[in-house]
């Protein structure tokens, strides 16, 4: 079992070219990484204005400490 | 990399490009230390945050389709031909990722041994360019602009307009560079120029910070809330700018037409310059810039510091050829343009540059590309002698696709959409009461909490520490 496409250094080194695991699936990463990059942007501007909204409901009416601690 | 002298030139090339990559780096700290400086310490954590997070989202998005953009588009595509094959580019190729040469499919063994090595360090200087012209964009919307909406103009910027900028007329056979003998070494116009047209186009529907202009429209002046910290924040985008001009050139090249050879640095369009010219010109430009900037603003550290920028980007265009005396006089001129003009802008549109990156790389940038079509008219622009010749007009032309059509147009129309969505700025209440209004509270409470808890533990017997 291995998930690379060469079990040893031994043989000549032209011949072995990518070293990553799982050689063969690149689009498939592709796909998976602009899809992890699409779900970030929209879960964080969800997040974004949830944030605001708690922030306001919370210390809106507050005045602002006039120095950090 | 069987014979020992071919082997040293592809691992020194690629040593070569990985060293500029962490000078470069101290290029987006000085963005965020200016930045935060600038801002107001109720919005200090949001300014470092949205600056801090381009790196991710420029990075993984130039990986999966930026890169591939550069080596694709240089004819336009439509303008000089068609789509290029670069299939070493793609995100999903072999070649962008740990690969030691030889046999893949679809590519020659010498184009493997090549590519395998050099990708991803040339990469990632490209990367730190795009991290640039998104971190210049995003000094100027502070204070006012939502993290999601910068975050994809960030990416916009970052991962697609200036790298089309790059392939039209950064490349060797982009078709500016073809057409009009566009010029621009060092990227006067391609990082700088479409950077501050960039952030000019947000800044025309975002609108200014509450209250900087007075109710007669005459502007107030809001300082930087830590004016050591701006300075030293523009103090290592000095040093980090030794990287990017490193990185601006191919370290070693034949440069002699025809049967013989000689070996060479040259520019990205492989026109011979060396090392030491850029030393020059970098250096004397630089000190064009700080001493306008000084005698045009009597003395304020802000424009000194930032001056010295805009004097190193002015010049840069032709800082590859001009003679360093020239560069510190185009530097020292730059200045002058860029200052003027910032105040004519804020006067006249309203507009709140908050950092002044709109005048220091828009300005100045367009002004560089601009001199440098006068002051290198009739250069060749490229090795090959069938390419158009620099020359005013085309550099005028490469200085409006670069500022407006590629910078102001596709930021413009992206705040319009975002703000006709309600995502382009945070509420009214919240920029009142502070971009980090949250954090500053639930500081303020963690802080109360825990001298309530130390002072109650000074009055046990035991002593026992909190």
């Amino acid at each position: 079992m291995t998930t690379g496409n060469f079990t040893d250094w031994a043989g000549a080194i032209v011949d072995i070219g990518p070293i990553y695991p799982f050689v063969g699936l690149e689009a498939l990463f592709w796909i998976l990484g602009m899809a992890f990059w699409v779900y970030w942007q929209v879960c964080q501007s969800v997040q974004e204005r949830r944030g605001w909204e708690e922030d306001l409901s919370k210390f809106g009416d507050k005045p602002l400490p006039t120095a950090e601690s | 990399m069987s014979d020992p002298v071919d082997a040293l030139v592809v691992i020194f090339t690629e040593f070569y490009y990985w060293v500029t990559i962490p000078l470069m780096f101290l290029i987006h700290v000085g963005f965020c230390m200016y930045e935060v400086g600038a801002s107001r310490w109720r919005n200090h954590m949001h300014t470092l945050m949205k600056n801090t997070m381009l790196i991710p989202l420029v990075t993984v998005t130039f990986f999966f389709f930026g890169w591939w953009i550069y080596f694709a588009l240089p004819n336009g595509p439509g303008i000089t031909g068609g789509l290029l094959e670069a299939p070493w580019a793609t995100g999903w190729s072999p070649l962008m990722g740990p690969h030691l040469g030889g046999a893949t499919a679809g590519f020659s063994s010498d184009d493997t041994i090549l590519w395998s090595r050099l990708n991803g360090v040339f990469w990632a200087a490209f990367l730190l360019f795009s991290w640039t012209a998104a971190s210049i964009v995003s000094g100027a919307v502070i204070e006012r602009i939502r993290s999601t909406a910068f975050w994809m103009a960030a990416v916009l910027i970052g991962s697609v307009t200036w790298i089309i900028d790059a392939s039209w007329g950064w490349h060797p056979d982009g078709w500016m560079v073809q057409k009009l003998g566009y010029h621009d070494a060092y990227a006067s116009g391609v990082i700088h120029a479409v950077a501050g047209g960039f952030a000019l186009g947000l800044l025309t529907v975002l609108g200014p910070r509450l209250n900087k202009f007075r109710a007669d429209g005459t502007a107030r002046r809001i300082l930087p809330q830590n004016p050591w910290l701006v300075c030293i924040g523009l103090f290592l985008i000095y040093v980090g700018f030794w990287g990017f001009y490193v990185a601006c050139n191919v370290p070693f090249y034949d440069i002699q037409a025809g049967e013989e050879v000689f070996y060479s640095a040259t520019t990205i369009y492989l026109t011979p310059t060396t090392l030491s010219a850029i030393t020059y010109n970098f250096l004397m430009s630089l000190s064009g810039g700080l001493l306008m900037g000084y005698m045009v603003s009597r003395g304020d550290a802000f424009w000194t510091y930032s001056s010295g920028l805009a004097g190193v980007i002015a010049a840069s265009a032709g800082n590859d050829l001009y003679h360093p005396i020239q560069a510190m006089f185009i530097g020292a001129l730059g200045v002058i343009f860029m200052y003027k003009m910032h105040y004519w802008v804020e006067r006249r549109f309203k507009i709140d540059d908050a950092v002044g990156a709109v005048a220091v790389h828009g300005y100045a940038g367009v002004f560089g590309v601009v001199v440098a079509g006068f002051m290198l008219w009739g250069y060749p622009a490229s090795p090959n002698p069938d390419y158009a010749t620099v020359s005013p007009l085309g550099q005028l032309i490469g200085a409006f696709v670069m500022f407006f059509v590629l910078g102001f147009l596709p930021a413009f129309i992206l705040a319009k959409i975002l703000n006709r969505f309600g995502m382009l700025r945070v509420p009214k209440a919240v920029e009142l009461a502070g971009l980090d209004l949250g954090e500053i509270h639930t500081r303020a409470e963690c802080a109360a909490e825990l001298e309530q808890a130390t002072a109650q533990s000074g009055r046990e017997p035991s002593g026992r520490q909190v």
